[in-house]
């Protein structure tokens, strides 16, 4: 309906659409691929806080601050090809660990529900970009609002040659199975699991410290974060510059929720909304149809899944409450 | 001021009540004659069908049988409107207000038409003053302690026109000077017309505030008198009853405590959530091979004590020591034995996932379960099923099977057997009973006494913070439980 209002021809969008994301190869692999690095990365974090029961929503902050570690060690380091990309890398998922860290840190201390303080890291980590773009890392003719260049040993390798699909796309294949064994495997990912079902029986039956095994999540996710902001700088942007993620963070918790908190389903969920994206993204350019029916159809898609999940959670929830009444009069 | 009408005449009268669930029959022509203008205390063991009644006057409840007059007034019953309507208001056990919400907004929950802050707030101020009872408005509720939750239940109820109030035992979750101003609080309600239905475990507090006694036992009433005379021993022996023999039939154990001490417990003091010190100096041993039963009207500190051996709270002075392998069976399993979501066999990992290192043998941990449901005879489909799945009784025999797996030392169950029919019940006995003839050093409390009597070789009963050992004798613990010497 909405596309149709638009007066284009439904064939001309869809076609746009399908070149745009999936249709041509270069689209796929430069485009969807590559936008979908992000998102996985992010999106696997995002459900390692979430299934401990920590609503980490500050992704986006997140990824920021590893973008400007990374962006520092590439302008500030060279070690060699290897290990400057390996260092940048690393400090971006310190860094990301770091920027929630405060959160945990204000959880633990303070009782500040963290779902509130980070949203407000991600306005602080936005504005603090802005900042060092325009002031003390903005490149030496101080007219882009963006740094130099990271140096090439500070990048990470193109997978295939001609195209924009780099190393990080490895990267957020192992990262997702590596998650995936941890959190199955593990007692470590039993006991986050069991902390975020449920924080009583996981203290008292577990003998489980719940708000350690939180803490421990929220910064293994802001590690997450920061390690795809690292990422991003260098195997794309190459530099640090406002506007550097387009909501990649928020999107993530979307994907994350489209996978079902399950890191591999996440590989497949980013994959879909990365499509979605750049799908729009080529309909906006050559159909002259707005970007934003991509977030409508964003939007759709998670109430289908969320709504399908509570409603196949309410059913079987029915009977075990008509059943702990049945006991509780017995 | 006065509250209300009828100062001489009968505020509550209920005739004949008779109320079913299922097979068992909760009351029993059960009569309550409440005055008004006077406190009326109403007493009775766990199960004796206090709240039930009470839940019946406010309509909460349906009857099978029986009258319910309010002021002279025959309500048709089961309507909480109807009872509100006529004056009765109710404040439960557990408190029903909304955390996220103020005072004010909690004050307005269930009242009709528009919501006006002013309005709302003026009539909270002049209820609240009038009752005496300081309520601070648009505060989040969530931020207030448990007396001021407390109070504006009343407040509310009395907006509502209350003119008998029902307290499900108040003073269960309170500290002492709490207690204090809560009970001269009711003299003053009472001193100006109004009247109270005080339903409670605590003999002090009936003696203390009340005016009139009923006597609850199994559903009858067995004793209504007035409180001037009557000591708290008589009515100790209503509640209790004569003669030790619990209905389960059960015996006791007779095995002589002379294992190894692993329980160590020397002036030992507990406090809970909240920061109230709820177990005072308590020192006790407890030895291998000992059915320990831990008896206590609600709201004594026993919560606490079992906590504490189970090594779930730490002692805030004194020692502790504990052995290793430690089994708990806690009091709610849907919320802290078990999670309801996850397969039979995650929830059998569940035990020692705090310590637990490195990779996880699902494969192991399976057969496992395998062998905990064979030998527990738990009904499961397999032990991928969600826990939820199960029965009540299974979910237990789970929880058991998982608990007394392994090298266990001490065995601390708190009411075990709860919404538990007769077989699982036996069960979970007989598995208690096989836990300490195997060696171990068990603690067990539940609600039902008869139920402790029958199970322990020992007996620790906590009243008002103090742990004390008695002889195994259903006169003497029923009454230390409620503090008469």
């Amino acid at each position: 309906m909405m596309l149709l209002e638009q007066g284009a021809g439904v064939v001309r969008i869809l076609d746009a659409f399908w070149r745009g994301s999936v249709g041509t190869s270069s689209a796929l692999i430069s485009g969807t691929l590559v936008r979908a690095v992000p998102l996985t990365v992010v999106g696997v974090g995002i459900a390692i806080a979430f299934r401990a029961g920590v609503f980490n929503i500050g992704g986006e902050g997140q990824l920021l601050a590893g973008a400007i570690a990374a962006t520092l060690t590439g302008l500030n380091m060279d070690a060699g090809p290897a290990l400057t990309v390996l260092a940048a890398l690393v400090m971006a998922a310190i860094a990301g660990a770091a920027w929630a860290g405060v959160a945990a840190l204000l959880r633990a201390r303070f009782g500040v529900l963290e779902v509130i303080s980070t949203i407000m890291l991600n306005f602080i980590a936005a504005n603090l970009v802005s900042y060092l773009v325009r002031g003390p890392m903005q490149e030496p003719t101080h007219i882009y609002p963006q740094t130099e260049l990271i140096a090439p040993v500070a990048r990470l390798p193109r997978l295939l040659p001609q195209t924009r699909l780099h190393a990080g796309a490895l990267i957020a294949v192992i990262i997702a199975i590596a998650a995936w064994w941890v959190m199955t495997r593990t007692a470590a990912g039993f006991r986050l699991r069991a902390a975020g079902a449920s924080a009583s029986a996981a203290r008292t039956a577990g003998r489980i410290d719940v708000s350690r095994v939180a803490a421990m999540a929220l910064l293994t996710s802001g590690a997450f974060a920061g390690l795809a902001g690292g990422i991003e700088v260098a195997g794309v942007t190459f530099g640090l510059y406002e506007n550097l993620s387009p909501g990649y963070g928020f999107s993530a918790i979307a994907v994350a929720i489209l996978g079902r908190l399950h890191p591999l389903a996440i590989l497949g969920s980013a994959f879909v909304f990365a499509a979605l994206e750049t799908g729009a993204l080529g309909m906006q350019r050559d159909a002259g149809v707005p970007s934003v029916v991509a977030s409508a159809i964003e939007a759709m898609a998670i109430l289908l899944v969320v709504g399908a999940g509570a409603w196949s959670r309410w059913m079987p929830r029915r009977s075990v409450g008509a059943r702990v009444s049945a006991d509780g009069a017995a | 001021m006065t509250v209300g009408a009828a100062v001489d005449g009968v505020a509550l009268q209920l005739r004949g009540i008779i109320k079913r669930f299922g097979a068992v029959t909760a009351l029993d022509r059960a009569h309550l004659t409440v005055r008004g203008g006077t406190v009326h205390a109403l007493v009775g063991e766990n199960g004796a069908g206090k709240s039930t009644l009470m839940r019946i006057a406010a309509g909460l409840e349906t009857v099978d049988a029986g009258s319910v007059e309010l002021f002279g007034r025959r309500a048709r019953g089961g309507s909480v409107a109807e009872s509100a309507a006529s004056g009765l208001g109710m404040v439960h056990q557990h408190l029903s207000l909304v955390p996220a919400l103020t005072t004010t907004e909690n004050f307005a929950l269930g009242r009709h038409g528009l919501y006006r802050g002013d309005a709302v707030g003026a009539l909270l101020a002049r209820t609240s003053a009038d009752a005496g009872l300081s309520i601070t408005p648009d505060v989040p509720v969530s931020e207030l302690s448990i007396v001021e939750q407390q109070r504006l239940e009343i407040v509310k109820a009395l907006a509502r026109g209350a003119r008998i109030l029902v307290l499900d035992e108040p003073t269960a979750v309170l500290a002492p000077q709490e207690v204090q101003d809560l009970l001269s609080w009711i003299r003053r309600f009472a001193a100006r017309g109004g009247t109270i239905v005080l339903v409670t475990h605590k003999l002090r507090e009936v003696i203390a505030v009340a005016d009139d006694v009923t006597v609850l036992r199994r559903g009858a009433v067995v004793l209504t008198r007035a409180v001037a005379g009557a000591s708290e021993e008589a009515l100790a022996d209503a509640i209790f009853g004569q003669g030790a023999v619990g209905p389960n039939g059960t015996q006791p154990s007779s095995a002589a405590p002379n294992g190894d001490v692993v329980v160590h417990v020397d002036a030992m003091d507990v406090s809970d959530l909240r920061g109230v010190t709820r177990i005072r100096a308590a020192t006790l041993d407890i030895r291998r091979g000992e059915i320990v039963g831990v008896a206590a009207v609600e709201g004594s500190g026993h919560r606490e004590l079992m906590l504490a051996v189970a090594g779930l709270r730490a002692p805030d002075s004194g020692r502790l020591v504990l052995p290793r392998g430690i089994a708990f069976v806690p009091a709610d399993r849907a919320r802290d034995a078990m999670i309801p979501e996850f397969s039979l066999t995650e929830n059998f990992a569940l035990r020692g996932a705090g310590s637990r290192r490195g990779v996880i043998s699902w494969p192991d941990m399976t057969q496992r379960t395998r062998a905990g449901i064979a030998r527990f005879e738990v009904v499961a489909s397999s032990p991928a099923a969600p826990a939820r799945s199960l029965s009540g009784g299974n979910q237990q025999r789970l929880i058991l099977a998982r608990e007394l797996e392994g090298d266990v030392d001490l065995v601390v169950a708190d009411n075990p057997t709860r919404g538990l029919d007769a077989r699982g019940t036996r069960f979970v006995h007989e598995q208690l009973r096989a836990a300490a003839a195997r060696g171990a050093a068990v603690v067990m409390h539940s609600s039902d006494l008869d139920e402790v009597l029958g199970l322990a070789s020992r007996v620790l009963v906590v009243h008002h913070g103090t742990v004390r050992e008695q002889p195994v004798d259903r006169d003497v613990v029923g009454r230390a439980m409620l503090g008469v010497e």
